[in-house]
């Protein structure tokens, strides 16, 4: 595709979300910038965790910037693909467990 | 992966000018700033040498390994070899310089002939930092190296190892296959005769260069993992781990523009340009002689085949005064050396 929906170029633009809204952004630079500083969770840890809410959210920016983050930590791809599970069995997770309305409602309904 | 270097293979990255042209056009032409831009911006141009404290010496482009992001094209097909003459010239420098570290790389500096009589000199001039660069697997390449930890310990040598990742895995895809396991087993002998233990004065670093088309991250961090996954897998104690960001040239910036990350891989060090760094980045305090005895800022202005811009040019007319005037010779590789917490043979600098 020549001219695709998602450029990767374009996550180099995203600080300049805060040239329309300077205030907002910058809160959210601010806040973004804090939560992946080392806490009680490690600089690595959270770095998982994001690359595994990218693949959920389906975000290719997040993807893209999350598995070079890994690579810069020295994260392993087992790892990586190890994160990307989790996330997928929560995901998967969330939809079957609606599975128990479907039942209820089914056996509401049914003799 | 290859097998031969670059130069072998008749790349066109195997040219220094060719790289410089590539450097200084393309993204540097409109869209991103020139490293000398950026120094006049700070008041840094021309770049002026602080104290010259390293002394590094290239004793040659052979190397036993081809490793696919080497700055310097080695491997076992460069015949570049410093001579004996060349070596006694760095004697008689070495004897008056101000330098407290010398620093010996190649190529695998240990496959030059007069290596070992070279050290034993050098070592009798009192030097405080006496560093040698080995890849490890030189050690166990032939029965004549078997000895050199036992070498290195009797001359109190610092050895500096490169290891990519503490996994065989991303090692071996970097530094040529079997490189892991041979590279731990020379760990376990150097632990063995006291390199790198705790409270030993025999020291061992590490040199962590990334796997690919990103950046380093925290070297203290990276430290951290390294100094756990070693000591948990193979026993293996080391001092220090330098991480060292990968500088866009040679067989490196040949691998950016195959794998089409030149472009992003350059956005990363210009948004990654720290002018901190600029303070202490190593060409400041560093001098570099090639195996053929001529003078560079650093390594990597040598394989840009960028001399010295001074009067003196050539280790057999050193005058260390004279040097200390010079301006030193940038390009945009030196992006490499100024991103995030800098970066130098000797690791992060800020």
């Amino acid at each position: 595709m020549s001219d695709p929906y998602y450029d990767p170029k374009d996550l180099r633009k995203f600080p300049k979300i805060t040239e329309w809204s300077s205030e907002l952004g910058d809160k959210f630079f601010d806040y973004y910038g804090k939560v992946f500083e080392k806490g009680a969770l490690s600089e690595r840890e959270k770095s998982l965790i994001a690359l595994a809410v990218s693949h959920v959210v389906k975000c290719p920016y997040c993807i893209d910037a999350y598995t070079q983050d890994g690579l810069q930590r020295g994260i392993t791809k087992e790892e990586m693909m190890e994160a990307v599970h989790a996330g997928a069995a929560i995901e998967s997770g969330a939809t079957l467990v609606h599975a128990t309305q479907m039942m209820k409602k089914y056996d509401k309904l049914s003799h | 992966m290859a097998t031969k270097s670059l130069l072998a293979r008749q790349k066109l990255m195997a040219k220094a000018e060719e790289q410089l042209k590539y450097l200084s056009g393309g993204i540097f032409k409109d869209e991103l700033p020139t490293f000398k831009h950026q120094l006049k911006n700070i008041e840094e141009f021309p770049l002026q040498p602080k104290s010259l404290e390293i002394l590094q010496l290239n004793l040659g482009y052979m190397c036993n390994q081809v490793c696919e992001h080497c700055h310097v094209d080695a491997g076992p097909d460069r015949k570049e070899i410093m001579t004996k003459e060349t070596m006694m010239q760095c004697l008689e420098v070495i004897k008056t310089t101000k330098a407290h570290t010398l620093d010996l790389t190649g190529g695998a500096p240990e496959m030059n002939p007069n290596f070992r009589w070279f050290v034993e000199e050098a070592a009798l001039l009192g030097v405080k930092d006496f560093i040698v660069r080995s890849n490890l697997t030189i050690i166990r390449a032939n029965k004549k190296f078997y000895d050199l930890p036992e070498f290195f310990k009797t001359h109190n040598v610092h050895v500096v190892s490169s290891m990519p990742h503490w996994t065989k895995g991303k090692t071996d895809k970097q530094r040529g296959s079997g490189v892991f396991d041979t590279s731990i087993k020379v760990l376990q002998d150097l632990n063995a005769i006291g390199y790198g233990m705790p409270n030993s004065k025999l020291k061992l670093d590490l040199v962590y260069n990334p796997s690919g088309a990103f950046l380093p991250s925290s070297q203290e961090a990276l430290e951290m993992d390294f100094k756990q996954a070693l000591r948990d897998d193979f026993n293996i104690e080391f001092n220090h781990l330098f991480t060292i960001t990968n500088l866009p040239i040679s067989r490196y910036l040949d691998y950016l523009i195959a794998s089409d990350n030149y472009e992003d891989y350059m956005y990363k060090l210009v948004e990654a340009y720290n002018p901190a760094a600029v303070k202490n980045v190593m060409c400041r305090n560093t001098l570099s002689v090639s195996w053929d005895g001529w003078l560079y800022d650093c390594d990597f202005n040598q394989m840009l085949e960028m001399k010295v811009q001074s009067p003196i040019q050539h280790i057999k007319d050193y005058n260390e005064e004279q040097l200390q005037k010079r301006h030193i010779r940038v390009s945009q590789h030196c992006y490499g050396c100024t991103a995030g917490a800098g970066s130098s043979c000797q690791g992060s600098v800020v």
